[in-house]
């Protein structure tokens, strides 16, 4: 379980996140959209210390994230970045196997390179691509090369920044299908960031709605059609016009 | 008054920010310094840095080092003629090739070769979020990027030094001989004859910490890089300038501890 209490994050005069107050239940499947710029990143990347928070704390199982040993915390999260952020100097297959070629999960090479090849099929990609360098991959293959590392090492909890962002509607599909897979096969917690909403039906169990530095609204996705709050409203409309400015 | 008051206001907020980063570097140093030595060890990473740093960096140190050498002869026998003092080029080439400017050149040459190639790459991991995935994946950038740069520029540049000195005097020999007359055998002779311990000793030691300056400074700016492609620009060129300084003043501490008793 995840749980955000009272997070305040600002960036010099930038007040990005005012009090961010959210429960990611284990094993379930959260969905955080808002607009672009709202500060969803920044919150997942608080959780995983890679950005501190002002005040507020954040506990994962109970435990705040600030103490314990980092290694072993971090071994427990896969994270898809919202760039990819894929490393340049390696092939796709050691990007993906990065964790299993060094420190605590450390397996042979062949076996993480196998691990790697069958990891890039479940994203639908082929073997053949193993031995190229990110570089020489499309926008979309290279996300998808992100979401195989992400999964790789079967984490418990898992952040998809923006996991569809650039594909085709296809690729898309496929995503949003084996994220609720892992979900449900590995009973791993998720949580997504996305604009789009045909993912948040396809993936969500819960969503909540970033705006202004809090969460507008959270509750299952199956309310999120009469929940009666003007800003998600607009947001899953996609309306114009509404309480959120369409000047941020 | 206000005037000079806000002056005084503004010089002293630029020494504070001056020292606060010096104090900021200097931490960066301990803590890389300290990372060479606590497991886990990257040895991949350190023998691409090697290569990189080190065996790459040849052709262009051996460059430097060779035409230097050579101007360096002309420049001493052409000034040495003004007091009848022509006869001294092996020896004075030798102490300036392998005092000052061997060192000082290679120095030089990895700060525009070695520290901006890494301050951009590790920039480019910085804004491109690529840091933030290593840290999620258990990796210590500090240990995974900074130690083996830095281990590979701490014992590769000496080395690079002590051939860049051997290129130098070689540079030197060829135009004495070649074009000033002097006589091969006497040449080497008076080289070698010439040269202390303590000058080979004083190059290597500079090489040692040229290269530990030039990798640091890459990656301390790599890592405080500003966001997008300015900041990545901003970083680069800040890592050169403030490597080239340092080692022309760490060189001149250098020379005076070696050679001022
Ligand atoms: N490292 C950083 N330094 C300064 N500002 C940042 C940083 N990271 C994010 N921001 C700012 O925080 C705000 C929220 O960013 P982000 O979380 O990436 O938005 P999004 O909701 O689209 O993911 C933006 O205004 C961004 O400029
Ligand atoms: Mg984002």
């Amino acid at each position: 379980m995840i749980r955000f209490e009272d997070v305040h994050k600002a960036f010099g005069s930038n007040q990005v996140l005012r009090g961010l107050t959210l429960e990611v239940p284990k094993g379930t499947s959260m969905v955080i959209i808002g607009g672009s710029g709202t500060g969803k990143s920044v919150a997942i990347k608080c959780v995983l210390g890679l950005i501190t928070p002002d005040s507020g704390r954040i506990l994962v199982d109970g435990e705040d994230t600030t103490h314990g040993d980092r290694d072993a915390f971090l071994a427990r999260f896969g994270m898809l970045f919202q760039g990819g952020a894929l490393f340049d100097s390696l092939p796709v297959w050691q990007n993906v196997a990065f964790r299993l070629l060094r420190g605590a999960l450390k397996r042979p090479v062949a076996e993480a390179r196998e691990i790697a090849i069958e990891k890039l099929r479940r994203v639908g990609l082929k073997p053949e691509v193993a031995d190229l360098f990110p570089a020489e991959l499309s926008g979309g293959m290279q996300k998808r090369v992100g979401l195989a590392r992400a999964i790789a090492a079967e984490p418990e909890i898992i952040f998809f920044d923006e996991p569809t962002t650039g594909l085709d509607p296809i690729m898309a599909g496929v995503i949003n299908e084996l994220i609720r897979e892992i979900v449900v096969e590995m009973g791993a917690t998720a949580m997504t960031i996305t604009h789009d909403m045909t993912s948040v039906r396809a993936i969500a169990d819960n969503v909540a709605m970033l705006h202004d530095g809090v969460i507008k609204w959270t509750g299952p996705v199956a309310d999120m059609d009469n929940s009666g709050d003007p800003y998600l409203d607009q947001f899953i409309h996609g309306r114009a016009e509404g309480p959120i400015e369409a000047v941020r | 008054m206000t005037g000079v008051l806000s002056l005084l206001a503004r010089l002293g907020r630029t020494v504070l920010a001056a020292l606060s980063s010096v104090g900021r570097v200097a931490l960066y140093a301990f803590s890389a310094i300290s990372h060479i030595f606590r497991p886990p060890y990257y040895p991949r990473e350190l023998l691409q840095a090697l290569l990189n740093i080190g065996w790459l960096s040849l052709p262009v140190v051996g460059l430097t080092a060779l035409f230097t050498g050579g101007a360096l002869a002309l420049q001493i026998y052409s000034g040495g003629a003004r007091f009848n003092a022509e006869a001294v080029v092996p020896q004075i080439v030798a102490i300036g090739m392998v005092r000052e400017l061997g060192p000082v050149m290679a120095g030089l040459m990895i700060a525009a070769r070695v520290t901006s190639s890494i301050a951009a790459e590790i920039a480019t991991m910085k804004v491109t979020e690529q840091i933030d995935a290593l840290v999620t994946l258990s990796t210590h950038p500090m240990k995974y990027l900074t130690a083996p740069r830095l281990l590979a520029g701490l014992i590769t540049v000496p080395v690079l030094v002590g051939v860049g000195d051997v290129i130098g005097i070689a540079g030197g020999y060829f135009v004495a001989t070649e074009n000033l007359g002097f006589n091969a055998a006497a040449y080497l002779k008076n080289t070698v004859d010439f040269l202390e311990g303590l000058d080979v000793v004083s190059s290597l030691v500079k090489g040692c910490v040229f290269g530990g300056i030039a990798t640091l400074m890459g990656c301390y700016y790599g890592m405080h890089s500003g966001r997008g492609a300015q900041g990545v620009g901003a970083a680069t060129k800040t890592s050169v300038e403030v490597a080239a300084v340092l080692i022309l003043a760490a060189n001149f501490l250098l020379t005076g501890v070696f050679f001022s008793a």
